[in-house]
């Protein structure tokens, strides 16, 4: 479903992506961990289109597309979803408003017909269910004045709502009590399927007791330096990341 | 400018065409001023960044043909809310009564022209406030309004009259057949505990150039209570200078929202004259500026008594290459202690050949006092701009989303339902077509 080859990403001249390869197909779920400032965000926003990166050198291909001739918004519109790692405060703009334009601008960009009033609610009640979120908030501005989890809470309805083909989920863990962990990850694990790709951005191994990975990547430095099973996330709960990056650091230094 | 002579045609034939009055006096002493000021160019502080003299190489002329416009043309342009209200008709700057519709009683609505008012009950009134904002506004463009003062409206709201039916003036410029200059002219008095909403809307017919260049005088008594509307939404080919010149001489109550979408050079002077303790006064304006429109907007808030309270809040966005020009001026006077008057004014800027001029002034003559200004010039929020994109959302449509949102604390300030949920759509299609 998705294919990243050797990804180069610059922000204002800086080299911060130095070499991505990845490859994810449907049904799977990756979970990318490494150190802050690895890297991992810049590539969930590579991924998304986000402007401000610009990518000197290699290729991505999603569900036969190339990805980075795609604008953001048909990049969601073929069912790329990035729930954000510090959503946005917009005021002024009603939660439910827009999550029905999004809806509709995908459904019209699939040959769909727009749904009317009715049929939305009835899916948003549904999906309000499947993550566990209160209605007050979905009648509020986007994320103004939402806790954290609130915030986050969000993030996983509106990719309940938008159904999409990749899920990249920035972590959708951080700044969560238990309770709150615990009902975002199984909102997540109720829309893992087999025709859907998730790739679980953390930091902590915490999110992986809740939603089990089929592969860890661990991000270090701009490159993928280990992958490997869920086993790898729980050898670095018990050693640290310090193990891989020594190595890392050792191995660029040669 | 090329206008002189036809001016003084004009004028000659207008001062000859009746018996001197209170009226004609007027007349000649805004000739004298318009004879010595000419119209203003960018030299005065006040017109610096606004040049409207050389519109008038336009040669606007005057129209005379009311008959042309018909009621199907008013059909066209009916604000939401019209048929509960009071719609007064002006065509190319003159009260037009068989267009025009009156809904509320006599005894709660007086409407009768500047003329018919200075032979009757009210004609001490006429002469003591029509002229009043000649104290503030001593440039050309206003003095040429009052050197043509004809069939302008006095419209009174008696004491104790709590107007349930809006009034709505729209003025009507025929420009089918000739560049047309529309000076309209009226003095509203909202007595003791009266209560008025009044909006104004501007329509230009036809493809030649208009030119509007209207004065308005508001006075408002003890315990009264004036929402005023001003709607914006001309085409390109219409200008316009637009004086509301409000004299609270009561301890009262004023609320305006002033809204520009369309439009080509427009200047709006706004005066507050707070000349009674306690008084309360609300200013918001919007404008939402794309193409080459150009708007101005003065306000002015002379706090003369004490213990005034005064709150102004204008947004705006200019796209394209449009310009913005907003001008806050607050003088606190000596006696005007305890004055609390606020003031911002918040811009956004999407284009690179868009211009932002924003000035506040304050002039504070009164010790202790509590006052506020301030001003941005931002632009649209990229973080936000990236989120909606992401989820689909295309680009111009995120981009309209975010400038409605912009607008709603504007926007919520326009209290009658029907009348906000028009300017609503107004407010959404201007966005959206680009
Ligand atoms: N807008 C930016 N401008 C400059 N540097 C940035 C910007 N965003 C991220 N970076 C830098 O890029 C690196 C990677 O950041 P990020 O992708 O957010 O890491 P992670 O998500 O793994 O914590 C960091 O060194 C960070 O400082
Ligand atoms: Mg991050």
């Amino acid at each position: 479903m998705l294919s990243i080859k050797n990804i180069h990403a610059n922000i204002e001249g800086k080299e911060i992506l130095k070499g991505i390869n990845l490859e994810i197909k449907a049904g799977e779920v990756h979970a990318i961990m490494g150190p802050n400032g690895s890297g991992k965000s810049t590539l969930a926003s590579v991924l998304a289109g986000r402007e401000e990166y610009e990518v000197t050198e290699g290729e991505v291909t999603f569900l036969e597309k190339d990805l980075l001739e795609l604008s953001t918004e048909d990049r969601a519109r073929e069912g790329l979803f990035l729930a954000f790692q510090y959503p946005v405060e917009i005021p002024g703009v009603s939660t439910t408003n827009f999550i029905k334009a999004a809806v509709n601008e995908k459904r019209k960009y699939q040959g769909e017909e727009p749904l009317d009033a009715v049929a939305f609610l009835k899916i948003m009640k549904q999906k309000m269910a499947l993550v566990e979120i209160d209605q007050s908030l979905l009648s509020r501005s986007i994320n103004e004045g939402f806790s954290g989890g609130e915030k986050k809470r969000n993030e996983v309805f509106q990719m309940a709502m938008l159904e999409p083909k990749l899920a990249i989920l920035d972590e959708t863990d951080s700044g969560l009590d238990i309770d709150a962990l615990r009902i975002v990850a199984n909102g997540i694990n109720k829309l893992r399927n087999e025709n859907r790709a998730i790739l679980l951005i953390t930091h902590y191994q915490r999110l992986l007791d809740y939603i089990q990975p089929d592969y860890v990547h661990v991000l270090y430095n701009g490159k993928i330096v280990k992958s490997g099973t869920k086993e790898l996330a729980l050898e670095l709960e018990d050693k640290g990341y310090d193990f891989i990056t020594d190595e890392a650091d050792l191995a660029a230094s040669l | 400018m090329t206008n002189v002579n036809y001016f003084k045609d004009q004028f000659e034939q207008l001062q000859d065409s009746g018996p001197a009055t209170a009226i004609t006096e007027l007349r000649t002493d805004g000739f004298d001023t318009f004879n010595k000021s000419g119209l203003p160019t960018y030299k005065l502080e006040e017109w610096k960044y606004t040049n409207i003299s050389s519109l008038f190489d336009k040669e606007y002329q005057f129209a005379n043909d009311a008959q042309a416009v018909q009621l199907s043309d008013i059909d066209a342009i009916r604000l939401a809310g019209y048929e509960q209200a009071n719609e007064l008709i002006f065509v190319n700057g003159r009260f037009i009564p068989a267009l025009s519709t009156i809904r509320s009683a006599a005894s709660q609505l007086i409407i009768l022209t500047l003329e018919e008012a200075l032979k009757g009950e009210y004609q001490e009134l006429v002469k003591t406030h029509l002229g009043q904002s000649s104290i503030y506004l001593k440039d050309g463009i206003h003095a040429l309004n009052t050197s043509f003062i004809q069939d302008g409206l006095f419209i009174l709201i008696p004491k104790g009259q709590q107007l349930t039916q809006p009034v709505y003036i729209y003025h009507i410029a025929d420009a089918r057949q000739q560049n047309t200059l529309s000076q309209p002219r009226s003095l509203i008095f909202v007595e003791e505990n009266a209560k008025l909403q009044l909006t104004e809307t501007y329509t230009t017919l036809g493809t030649a150039e208009s030119f509007t260049n209207e004065v308005l005088e508001v006075v408002v008594k003890e315990n009264a209570f004036v929402e005023y509307y001003k709607i914006q939404h001309d085409g390109l080919n219409a200008s316009q200078v637009g004086s509301t010149h409000i004299h609270q001489i009561g301890r009262s109550y004023v609320h305006t929202v002033v809204v520009s979408l369309n439009g080509g050079v427009i200047r709006n002077n706004l005066n507050l004259i707070l000349d009674a303790a306690g008084n309360e006064t609300h200013l918001y304006g919007l404008y939402l500026l794309k193409g080459k429109s150009h708007v101005d907007n003065h306000t002015l808030v002379d706090n003369k008594q004490p213990n005034c309270f005064s709150n102004q809040l204008y947004k705006g966005i200019a796209g394209d290459a449009s310009t913005g020009v907003f001008s806050g001026r607050i003088i606190v006077q000596p006696d005007a202690q305890k004055t609390n008057a606020y003031q911002s004014n918040k811009n956004i800027i999407l284009s690179d050949q868009a211009t932002i001029n924003t000035k506040p002034q304050l002039e504070i003559f009164a010790d202790d006092v509590k006052c506020s200004h301030g001003c941005t010039v931002g632009q649209l929020d990229e973080e936000a701009m990236f989120y909606l994109r992401a989820r689909g959302i295309p680009k111009e449509a995120a981009e309209v989303l975010l400038l409605e949102a912009y607008a709603a604390d504007i926007l919520v300030q326009i209290k009658p339902e029907p009348l906000r949920n028009h300017i609503a759509e107004l407010i959404y299609e201007h966005l959206s077509i680009s």
